[in-house]
């Protein structure tokens, strides 16, 4: 009975991005790439149970100035959707809905993410990581 | 002619049945995520760089091993029920939706156990 052919909604092409749009779709992005993530969280735990020439080959490529890059990607999107979904927690309470609020904890968990991000990588260099 | 009720009619169109109970498990391993990904965070800082004794030192403590654990399993629950939306929302045709989620349900469900043995096997391991 469905029809193939219905168009879809939104129409995201005549749509301008809006702060609430872009958010809630990174949340998502952010959540496929953390599960891409995954793959490198079981490489790393895999290779420690195979021994040490498959660690080191690990720890290698994420101490490699890829590894760092990509190692700060993931640190970003876990803190963007950590902060984003408390915000959806938030809201699952029926707290913050007002436009303004919105707009208002949107940006908060942009500066949370961005704050987070560069607090870990200076701890991270700090403690002598960056070797 | 419609016999039947607007209730009932709305319960044989309904969804899956299964919302409710997906909604409810993503919101509480959403909030079992936040404490053991900041606790995995500052472990990952202290474990940069670390050769594999190290890392055993590390493991081998039963409060890091079961904390590494439970973050396993609830992490990838909680990737598992979120890609199950954006698949369901994004792949359409039934068919390839039903193989996209089969295989990345297989696929998350391989890596979560892989993890939980690698730990078992590097906690108890020499």
């Amino acid at each position: 009975m469905a029809s193939t052919e219905r168009p879809l909604s939104p129409h995201i092409q005549v749509y301008r991005p809006q702060i609430t749009s872009v958010l809630s779709i990174l949340h998502r992005i952010t959540g496929v790439a953390l599960t891409v993530g995954t793959l490198f969280l079981t490489w790393w735990l895999v290779a420690a149970a195979y021994g040490p020439e498959e660690f080191t080959r690990a720890q290698s490529f994420l101490g490699s100035w890829f590894g760092h890059l990509m190692l700060w990607g993931f640190t970003f999107a876990l803190f963007y959707h950590l902060g984003n979904g408390l915000r959806h927690l938030a809201w699952d309470f029926g707290l913050g809905f007002e436009l303004p609020q919105v707009r208002k904890s949107g940006l908060a968990v942009v500066a949370f993410a961005v704050v987070l991000t560069l607090i870990t990588l200076i701890a991270a260099y700090a403690a002598g990581g960056g070797s | 002619m419609e016999m039947r009720s607007s209730l009932a009619h709305a319960r044989g169109l309904g969804a899956a049945k299964e919302g409710v109970g997906h909604w409810w498990s993503q919101r509480v391993t959403a909030i079992a995520l936040v404490p053991l990904c900041i606790w995995f965070v500052f472990s990952a800082i202290a474990l940069m760089g670390a050769d594999l004794a190290t890392f055993q030192d590390w493991l081998r403590p039963f409060g890091n091993a079961l904390l590494m654990v439970l973050l396993v399993i609830v992490l990838f629950y909680h990737a598992y029920l979120g890609m199950q939306v954006v698949i369901e929302d994004y792949v359409s045709g039934e068919a390839a939706k039903v193989t996209v989620l089969l295989i990345v349900k297989f696929a998350l469900f391989v890596l979560a156990t892989s993890c939980v043995m690698a730990v078992i096997l590097v906690a108890i391991g020499g």
